[in-house]
This record gives structure tokens, sequence and C-alpha cells, in this order.
């Protein structure tokens, strides 16, 4: 069964601006889906209308099987949403949030309670239970909206940038938790900026810019598509020498103790290996310039964005 | 579906009795003073010159006032603690936690005023206390409709509350209705006088004056005296309830202010 299914989407707000044009998106049961766009792009948009925060103008939605216009109560019990800003009330403690979401979704108090205590020793908030939600950190923030959005069980978790403004440590923390929830059997839908996150975590990804899905397919197969590699190797000369030659290669000296070479799949690596050490020069150090996922989404979004017929 | 009815509607009423509760000294606290302060100017002061005279309508002027002042803190309480709730939660945007859920708008409605119409409960109550310091003898002549008047006076202004509160894109938006629009209204709905003082031709325009039928509606219950026929004030006030509620259910399904 498809957890999410969307056919012809469109919406176009007061004043005008078209902000999806009809997409159409299907997510499996069971997936880790990454939502990928620049600013604008219309991923929150769509996410506002799974979770019917914004009222589409067309098209079809449904969530495991759960038409949006016919069966919204059966339909909004399966999504658990957390929202790229912070949007509960500042002024009520941690638990008392959290219980009150579960009580929105008819989870009584008692049992309320106890996936409270639940989710928030999951994601290190419990001894934060009795405070006001405004004394929280930023991280601790976007784990209480977690909690919030899974207080319910939902089986389709959305999260729109959720790792945003998070330090590296407890954003690989969130990641963990995620992968683990995701094992356990939980749908995720992401969207994100950092792309590092999409590639570590996601097995599929549809990059939607200006309205429209440009690339819908698996991580794996659009990281096939990529032809070339950049990397930098930091390297130390022998005396008396203060460049290197790499033929065959484009490459480029960065400074004096690194160099930058263009890598074409089917070339591999080794030839540059052995022609720096026929050189004697040892190469310290290795790593990719740019992430692989972040090339691709530029090349994607730019060739989408060519008008037709262009060269 | 009844069972989640229920508990989500039990949530949002605990959430809105919490929210005041927490706060009372802004929401429980100022209702005494202002009560007391009336009590002592207009009962004590101005009172006994008026008791002098034969009272109002025969009733002393203190026990006359009691009744009017205690709905004019229902109206007051009810409206702003909808209309700045649910302003607060539009501005912090937790009222998507709501709309997220499957919680009906009649159900977002109803906690909403449930917990308005606790506040105005508590607050009347409050009032009629500070009201034993000045007034001997308060007698009841009516039950049902004193608590029937209050109930339904109190969810009346809790969905006007809420309405404004829908429209409102400022904090302002939300003082400009109880500053132009209720407090004339209730000063002039019969608190302090009997509109059988006024000239005919205020008479006749006071009876325009919704406010002018709750008052004197929940002065029947405690004293059994009033300046308007008491079955037509108490249609009135289901009439009224009836429009708003459709009012307020139909800006809460379109998502005003809310959805984009």
């Amino acid at each position: 069964m498809q957890a999410l299914s969307i056919r012809g989407l469109k919406k176009t707000y007061k004043g005008g601006h078209e902000a999806l044009k009809g997409i159409d998106l299907d997510v499996a049961e069971g997936d880790f889906f990454a939502l990928l766009g620049p600013n604008g792009a219309g991923k929150s948009t769509t996410i506002g209308i799974i979770s019917s925060l914004v009222n589409k103008s067309a098209g079809k939605v449904s969530v495991f099987g759960h038409d949006l216009d016919t069966e919204l109560v059966a339909l909004k019990r399966q999504i658990g949403l957390v929202p790229q800003e912070f949007n509960f009330n500042q002024f009520e403690t941690v638990q008392q949030i959290v219980v009150n979401q579960a009580g929105y979704y008819g989870v009584p108090r008692q049992l309320a309670k106890q996936r409270s205590e639940k989710y928030l020793k999951q994601l290190s908030l419990w001894e934060k239970r009795n405070a006001p939600a405004r004394m929280l950190s930023g991280g601790m923030k976007r784990r209480l909206m977690i909690a919030r959005a899974l207080v319910h069980e939902p089986r389709l978790l959305i999260l729109d940038e959720p790792t945003a403004g998070v330090d590296i440590e407890l954003r690989r923390s969130m990641w963990d938790f995620l992968t683990e929830i995701n094992k356990q059997g939980i749908t995720i839908i992401l969207t994100t900026h950092y792309l590092e996150e999409a590639e570590s975590l996601c097995r599929n990804i549809a990059i939607i810019d200006q309205g429209s899905i440009i690339e819908n397919t698996s991580i794996k197969k659009l990281l096939a598509t990529l032809n070339m590699e950049t990397f930098v190797l930091d390297v130390e000369y022998p005396a008396g020498v203060t460049s290197a030659t790499l033929e065959g290669f484009t490459w480029r000296a960065i400074d004096d103790h690194s160099i930058e070479v263009d890598v074409e799949k089917s070339q591999g690596l080794n030839p540059v290996f052995e022609q720096l050490t026929a050189q004697s020069i040892q190469v310290l150090s290795m790593r990719n310039k740019a992430n692989r996922l972040e090339e691709l989404f530029v090349n994607l979004v730019e060739k989408g964005r060519k008008p037709q017929g262009a060269a | 579906m009844a069972s989640l009815t229920y508990t989500a509607l039990k949530t949002i009423w605990i959430k809105e009795c919490t929210r005041f509760l927490r706060i009372w000294v802004q929401t429980l606290v100022p209702p005494a003073i202002t009560m007391t302060l009336y009590f002592v100017i207009f009962g004590n002061i101005i009172g006994t010159r008026i008791d002098a005279s034969g009272g109002m309508n025969g009733i002393p002027y203190m026990e006359f006032i009691v009744p009017g002042l205690i709905m004019m803190s229902v109206i007051t309480n009810s409206y702003s603690n909808v209309a700045s709730s649910f302003f607060s939660a539009k501005f912090q945007r937790n009222i998507e936690e709501m709309l997220v859920a499957p919680v009906s708008s009649a159900v977002i409605i109803a906690g909403y005023v449930g917990g308005s119409l606790a506040r105005a409960l508590i607050v009347a109550c409050i009032v009629t206390v500070v009201s034993f310091i000045f007034v001997d003898n308060i007698q009841i002549y009516h039950a049902g409709i004193l608590v029937l008047t209050v109930v339904l006076t109190s969810t009346l202004f809790s969905l006007g509350g809420l309405i404004n509160a829908v429209h409102a894109k400022t904090f302002d938006d939300i003082s400009i209705v109880p500053t132009f629009v209720l407090t004339p209204l209730t000063y002039l709905g019969g608190v302090f006088f009997s509109i059988s003082m006024l000239p005919e031709i205020w008479q006749n325009i006071a009876q325009i004056n919704p406010v002018l039928y709750m008052v004197n509606a929940f002065r029947y219950g405690f004293l059994g005296v009033t300046d308007v026929n008491i079955g037509l004030a108490l249609g009135l006030l289901i009439g009224f309830n009836l429009i708003l509620f459709a009012l307020a259910y139909t800006l809460l399904q379109r998502g005003a202010g809310i959805r984009s």
C-alpha cells in the first residue's frame, strides 16, 4: 500500500502565485523519503496540504488509502507533522504540550501521559518535562516537536526541515532516532536543505522546483547518474618540486599543499595516485570537494529552469 | 468517533482552564477589585442618596446593581478570554496543533467556549462573594433563569470573542470591540439604572441594546423585577447564540485567518 499518493495537486494562493502546478507523487509504506527543493519550490505547500493546514486548489491526496476530501478524520490520524517553525504554546510545559496533542487525537489522558513519558525519554527531554517550552534551547524545541508528532503513534511522519539550525552532534542523534523509528515501520517524509541528510537517511527522493516535480527516483539511481566528482588532495612535494603534473585529468593547484582533481567515473582514482607516486609526491589526505548530491541537485534545478530549446 | 470528540473537547477545555488559572492575577483578581470599586462608589456613596428617595423602583440601590455588575463581569471576561486565547494560539501558530488533528470545528468552538464559561462562572462567583460585603441580604428569585441567563450570555460573548479573534490580525484588533462596543452597550444596558427612568424616546432606543435583555433577565433571576419581557430576553439570547455559533463554525470550516 502507498503511504502517500498525490495526483494533479495544484495550489494557487490569493494574489495569483502558483505554488504547485499539478504534482504527482507516491511514497511507499515504510519508505524514508526525501523531498528536496530550493526555497519557495513548493515543499512546505505540499506538506501543508497533506496535513490540512493549506487548502488545495485542485488534485487528490490520499494517505494509506484515506482520501483528503472524503476521509479527513481517518487521514489525519495517520499523520504526525513536525513543522519547519516552532508552533507550540511557549507558556505551556513540555509535557502539557505533548499530552494535549495526544488528546486532540482522542488518546485518553492517562495513556497520553504514559506515551509522553516514553517519547520525552527517548528524545532526552524527560528532565525538562515541567519546564515551559520557551525555556528550551533550539535543539530541544525541535525534539519536542518530534515527540509531539509521535505521541498519537502515526504511521506517516512528515518532517519539514527538522534539523535546521541544529548542531552537528544533535543532528546526528536525531538521524539515529529517525532511522530507528523508520526501522520500526513508520514511513518518513523529510524535507531538508542538508543534502547530506537526504543522502544519509533516505532511500527515495523527489526534487521539486517552481511547483513541479523535476526528479523522482531512488537515491542510489540518482547518484549513479553522477559522472564526475571533484577530490581535494593534501600533498607533500619532494625537495625542489613545487608543482605536480597529472596527464588525462583536469586539475588545479589550490595552494602550496593542496590540489583539486576532477575524476570521471570511468577513470577511477588509481591513475592519479600512480602519477603522483611517480613524481615522488606524497598524498597525505583526500576528501570530496562538494557533496555529490548537492552537485546533482544544482544540475537538475538548473536543467529544469533552462528555457525550452536552449542548448 | 464519540470517544475522539469527548477526549478532544475535554483536552481543549482543560487547556483553556489551565491557561486562565495559570495567570489568575490577570484573569480572576481584576474583576474582584473593579467590582469592589463599583460597589463602594456607586453603591455606598451614590446609592445612599438614591435610597433616600425611595431606591431604584423601590429596591435598595446596592441590591439593584449586584446582578448588573455580575453580568458585566461575565460579559467582559467571556469575551476577552476567548479573544485573547484564540488570537494568541493564532499568533504563536499553536492553533495548528488542533488543525492537523482530527478535531472538528464544532469541538474547537465548544472547547474554547467551555473554557471561557468556566472563567465567567468563577468570576461571577467572586463578584457575588464581594457583593456579600456590601449587601446584607441577597435573595434568589428564580435560580433556573439565573443560571440559564448567565450560561447563555457567557456563551454568546465567548462566541463573539472567537469571531473577533479569527478576524484579528494584531493584538490591537481584539481590544477594539471591548472598548468601542461592549463597554458602551453594557453601561447603557441597565446595569446602573432602570430604563423606566429614561425619557420615552431613549427607552425605545435602549430596547435595541441586547445587553439590556441579558442584564434584566439576570436581575429577574435575583430580584424578580425586570424592564423587559423574560421570554423575549431568553428567546433573543438563544437566537443570537445560534447565529454566532453558525458564523463561528462557518469561519473555522473555511479556515478564515488560520488556513492559507
